[in-house]
């Protein structure tokens, strides 16, 4: 069908079921008056129950870990697809095709940045990563935790890339050890869960030491997991970046040769 | 504080669909990236830290880098598609 | 009307979302348009936890016991922002993929297999 049908489709679609929607919606309670009773029966004893000050990561990690589980193994399974699908292919003489291409010459010859901005993004690099491990590491104390922590350091190797330094970042980002850190950080959170059935308790249940409310080192399991979650989305977010970059890196090595 | 959680909303909707309206793609990535900082500002405003968090570094630094490596990709293979087109 | 109106603007959102995946063309266009369809859930979980003069539910500096928003609805978007992200990422490798071996990125023009 045209472009103009499948448009009139649409729009009698929408309109319908905008419809039916906003009927249903005006059956809800009152904006801002949350009255629900399983809010605040979590947000007054979460402290006291797990000495962890941040309500919203004691339910990612220990009242819901087990959604964050599949959340995390969905996490794993997008990028074994990314990883699948963009495998570089052999050409039919058998070598390969990436490494036999010419430079295009609109890839080449670009202005380079300025010795500032390569000196800066080079000097934050240990900042940032950092940064990046504080966030990870006081999950369970202020907002931050496992992903986030984990996406602001897969960002760091970026730097050096902007800054044009890409033989060390292909040496980080191509390294076979991201890949098993990837591979590890799913697998050490379902052992987490593991431990607590082989000690004789449901899986995922908090068996670490609970410690003092507002330490680094308390709240038991939830830490250990935010850590593990948080090496697993930093390789996952490395090993996505190389795999788009893969070919203008190597492009970028027999340039260099 | 409500004055500006309303502001937000309707920014944001009237943004969604400046975006779905835009034919460029490098444009729509750019704005793709001040639509994360609305709905960054949006979470901190409705009292949720965490979720901004996550926001500002996906919106900010993982969303609009992935767009951009297959953007470059692409480019990358019509360039060499090109060049060698040109020379056989 | 107007005490539900963030409902209303969710459901803005993902109507624009899907007016830009039937519209697009092209395949990377669907995608962003995928996304903001995405978010329109975060628009509609926030707007249901909400509660008026409610603190952030994080009791580093406050005693527990003052009125807070619903820390579960932020539990379910934290998890799915950063998720979001890597799905992307797989969706934009099979365009990729598309582009390489169809040599075109309008997805009116890929009707049959080619390669």
């Amino acid at each position: 069908m045209t472009r103009s049908h499948r448009l009139l489709l649409f729009l009698i679609g929408a309109i319908g079921a905008g419809f039916i929607y906003c009927a249903g919606a005006g059956n809800m309670p009152p904006w801002a008056q949350y009255r629900g009773p399983y809010g605040d029966v979590i947000a007054n004893l979460a402290v006291y129950q797990r000495h962890a000050t941040d309500t919203v990561n004691a339910i990612t990690y220990d009242y819901r870990g087990f959604d964050t589980l599949g959340e995390e193994f969905i996490l794993f399974s997008a990028v074994t697809g990314v990883m699948l699908l963009l495998r570089p292919e052999l050409s039919k003489s058998g070598e390969n095709q990436s490494s036999e291409k010419r430079n295009p010459a609109s890839f080449r010859d670009r202005a380079t940045l300025s010795e500032t901005v390569q000196v800066f993004s080079t000097a934050i690099f240990g900042l940032w990563v950092l940064f990046g491990i504080y966030i990870g590491t006081h999950g369970q104390l202020t907002p931050g935790g496992g992903f986030q922590g984990g996406v602001i350091i897969a960002a760091a190797p970026m730097l050096l890339y902007i800054a044009e330094n890409t033989d060390f970042f292909r040496r980080i980002v191509s390294h076979p050890f991201v890949e098993f850190l990837e591979g590890f950080g799913a697998a050490a959170y379902a052992i987490v869960g593991l431990a607590a059935l082989a000690v004789g308790v449901p899986f995922l249940t908090n068996i670490l030491p609970l410690g003092t409310t507002g330490n680094v080192f308390s709240s038991g399991t939830i830490a250990l997991i935010s850590s593990c979650v948080g090496i697993e989305v930093t390789a996952a977010f490395t090993l996505v970046i190389f795999e788009y970059l893969r070919e203008i890196l190597s492009r970028d090595k027999n340039q260099e040769d | 504080m409500m004055i500006l959680g309303t502001g937000l909303l309707a920014l944001i909707a009237v943004s969604a669909f400046i975006i779905v309206r835009t034919d460029d793609v490098t444009n729509q990535l750019l704005a793709l990236g001040f639509y994360g900082l609305l709905f960054a500002l949006m979470f901190f405003v409705f009292q949720a830290p965490d979720v901004a968090l996550s926001q500002i570094t996906v919106g900010a630094i993982a969303l609009p880098l992935m767009i951009m490596l297959a953007i470059t990709r692409m480019k990358h293979r019509e360039a060499i598609n090109r060049a060698g087109k040109k020379r056989s | 009307m107007l005490a539900h109106y963030p409902y209303y603007i969710a459901a803005w959102i993902f109507l624009c979302g899907l007016y830009g995946i039937v519209r697009s063309r092209h395949l990377v266009h669907t995608v962003i348009s995928l996304t903001i369809l995405q978010t329109s859930t975060y628009v509609l979980l926030l707007a249901i936890g909400f509660r008026k003069g409610g603190y952030a539910p994080i009791f580093a500096d406050i005693h527990p016991g003052v009125i807070t928003v619903d820390p579960i609805v932020q539990a379910l978007m934290l998890t799915d922002v950063v998720v979001e992200a890597t799905v992307v990422a797989l969706l934009l490798a099979m365009v990729v993929k598309a582009y390489e071996k169809g040599g075109t990125t309008s997805p009116d023009d890929l009707r049959y297999m080619r390669g």
